[in-house]
């Protein structure tokens, strides 16, 4: 086998360079949570790896007038640890935190999460909820796009040859916000997603505000269903409103039949989720 | 073809080595160190037996280059005891038979070091939560979570 080259660039203009000398054949490296199980199974092949975790940028979470900047290879434990985030956004943190065992927290990275673009990573959904902007960096130069437009199906990026994900930005979080992240799992740890939902809501007293879902694990791509955003905001989030949502979110499914869950349980436990995790967001909301 | 050179403190020890890209850490740990007290049980990050401790954070051994090490603090099970000082929780689960083929208990000893070293007073659904990614075929994992929650209660007795 041709052994891979490893380097470690400290910029990250180094680091798109490097993959871009690499003619396609480079592979960013942030927790190897996924890309060495892949490499060892044989289906990820690198020439190059270019491990970001000495690029500043890229390891450390910072605020600025209320609106945190999330490095895309920190580790779901150094995320599980800041104490901003956790009251800001705890549906994100919590999300990340379901990631793997201790072990696999200690490394694997939400930038890893969302590259990865498995249908079913956990952080997506509450990161798109959130409204979290990914800041790129590449060949062409820097931009942003909301995390929903990064995954293009299973295994599949929107991302240019040469493109690296730096980072997450988050909104400025209004006053009596929260958000929840719930998936369904056979299990209790260490397991697949079925079904993902995130939800991010604004109140105003009874009445909500604003309000975002996302549902993971129900279609090629973590889904934003602007639909049953709609249908919460205006309302009490009374009975009426919360069905509504969740059809709008049974609406949105296209999922697979596998062993994990078929269509039909897929499709219904995604609007149950929805309801879950929006009273969870509001019991947060109403205390942030 | 060429091979990363590495400096990385292994047990307090400085050490040097060259390593393959493709090799992991616990590959080098155990290939070429010497080092064979960590465990590959399925090479893929689900069962912990090559759990080691890097800058202060759990890991799998087996989901980190060896060339990644470099300039890390790596702590394995070999460094646990003091010489043949068993560190507490080495004895306990000795004492309270909470290992049986033993391929587990390093893992299991190194992740469960991790946890006191952070909350010397977890309770039982914490000790569980923490080590779901240590996987154990024999002893049914009560034995594991019996000496682990008594050791926590030792230390914090000897702590006083
Ligand atoms: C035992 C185990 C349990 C797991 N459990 C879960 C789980 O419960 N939920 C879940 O969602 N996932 C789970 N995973 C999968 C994995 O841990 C996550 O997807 C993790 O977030 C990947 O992050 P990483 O930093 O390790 O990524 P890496 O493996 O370093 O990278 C993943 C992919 O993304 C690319 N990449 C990484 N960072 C960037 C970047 N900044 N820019 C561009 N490309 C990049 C890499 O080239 C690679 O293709 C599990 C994995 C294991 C081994
Ligand atoms: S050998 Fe590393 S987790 Fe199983
Ligand atoms: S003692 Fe045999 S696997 Fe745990």
């Amino acid at each position: 086998m041709k052994e891979a080259r490893y380097t470690a660039p400290e910029t990250l203009d180094e680091a798109v360079a490097l993959l871009a000398s690499a003619n396609g054949s480079g592979r960013v490296l942030a927790g190897g949570t996924d890309l060495l199980v892949q490499m060892r199974a044989g289906t990820a092949k690198p020439g190059l790896i270019v491990d970001v975790k000495k690029i500043p940028e890229m390891t450390t979470i910072t605020e600025k007038d209320g609106s945190y900047r999330i490095g895309a290879a920190v580790s779901g434990a150094v995320i599980g640890e800041h104490e901003g985030l956790r009251k800001a956004w705890p549906g994100i943190v919590e999300a990340v935190n379901l990631i793997g065992s201790t072990q696999v927290q200690g490394r694997a990275s939400a930038g890893g999460n969302l590259c990865n673009a498995s249908p079913a990573a956990d952080s997506v959904p509450a990161m798109v909820a959130a409204g979290a902007m990914v800041t790129i960096q590449g060949p062409k130069g820097r931009r942003e796009i909301p995390a929903e437009k990064v995954n293009a199906g299973p295994g599949r990026t929107t991302l240019a040859p040469g493109e690296i994900v730096v980072s997450f930005t988050l909104p400025v979080r209004p006053r009596n916000s929260g958000d929840a992240y719930l998936r369904l799992i056979p299990r209790t740890e260490m397991d697949i997603a079925v079904v993902g939902c995130g939800v991010s809501l604004t109140m105003d007293g009874d009445r909500c505000t604003a309000a975002r879902v996302s549902l993971g694990a129900v279609a090629p791509t973590v889904l934003l269903v602007e639909d049953a955003g709609k249908a919460l905001v205006g309302s009490t989030l009374d009975d009426g409103a919360l069905e509504a949502a969740a059809a709008a979110c049974r609406a949105a499914c296209k999922p697979i039949d596998d062993k994990r869950g078929t269509i039909v349980y897929r499709t219904k436990i995604a609007g149950v989720l929805l309801k879950r995790a929006a009273a969870i967001a509001a019991e947060r909301a109403r205390s942030h | 073809m060429s091979k990363t050179h590495v400096t990385t403190t292994i047990n307090g020890e400085p050490v040097e080595f060259l390593c393959d890209t493709s090799q992991t850490v616990l590959d080098v740990l155990r290939d070429q160190l010497g080092l064979t007290g960590s465990k590959e049980g399925c090479g893929s990050g689900d069962c912990g037996a090559c759990s080691i401790i890097v800058d202060g954070r759990l890991v799998c051994g087996c989901l980190m280059l060896g060339a990644e090490a470099e300039g890390c603090r790596i702590e394995t099970i070999e460094g646990m005891a003091a010489g043949d000082h068993l560190h507490p929780l080495q004895k306990r689960f000795v004492e309270m038979a909470a290992l049986q083929c033993g391929i587990c208990t390093p893992g299991f000893l190194v992740a469960s070091k991790a946890l006191l070293d952070r909350n010397p007073n977890p309770t039982e659904t914490e000790v569980r939560y923490w080590l779901a990614g240590n996987l154990c075929r024999c002893t049914g994992y009560d034995k594991i979570i019996r000496a682990v929650m008594d050791v926590a209660a030792e230390l914090r007795e000897t702590a006083r």
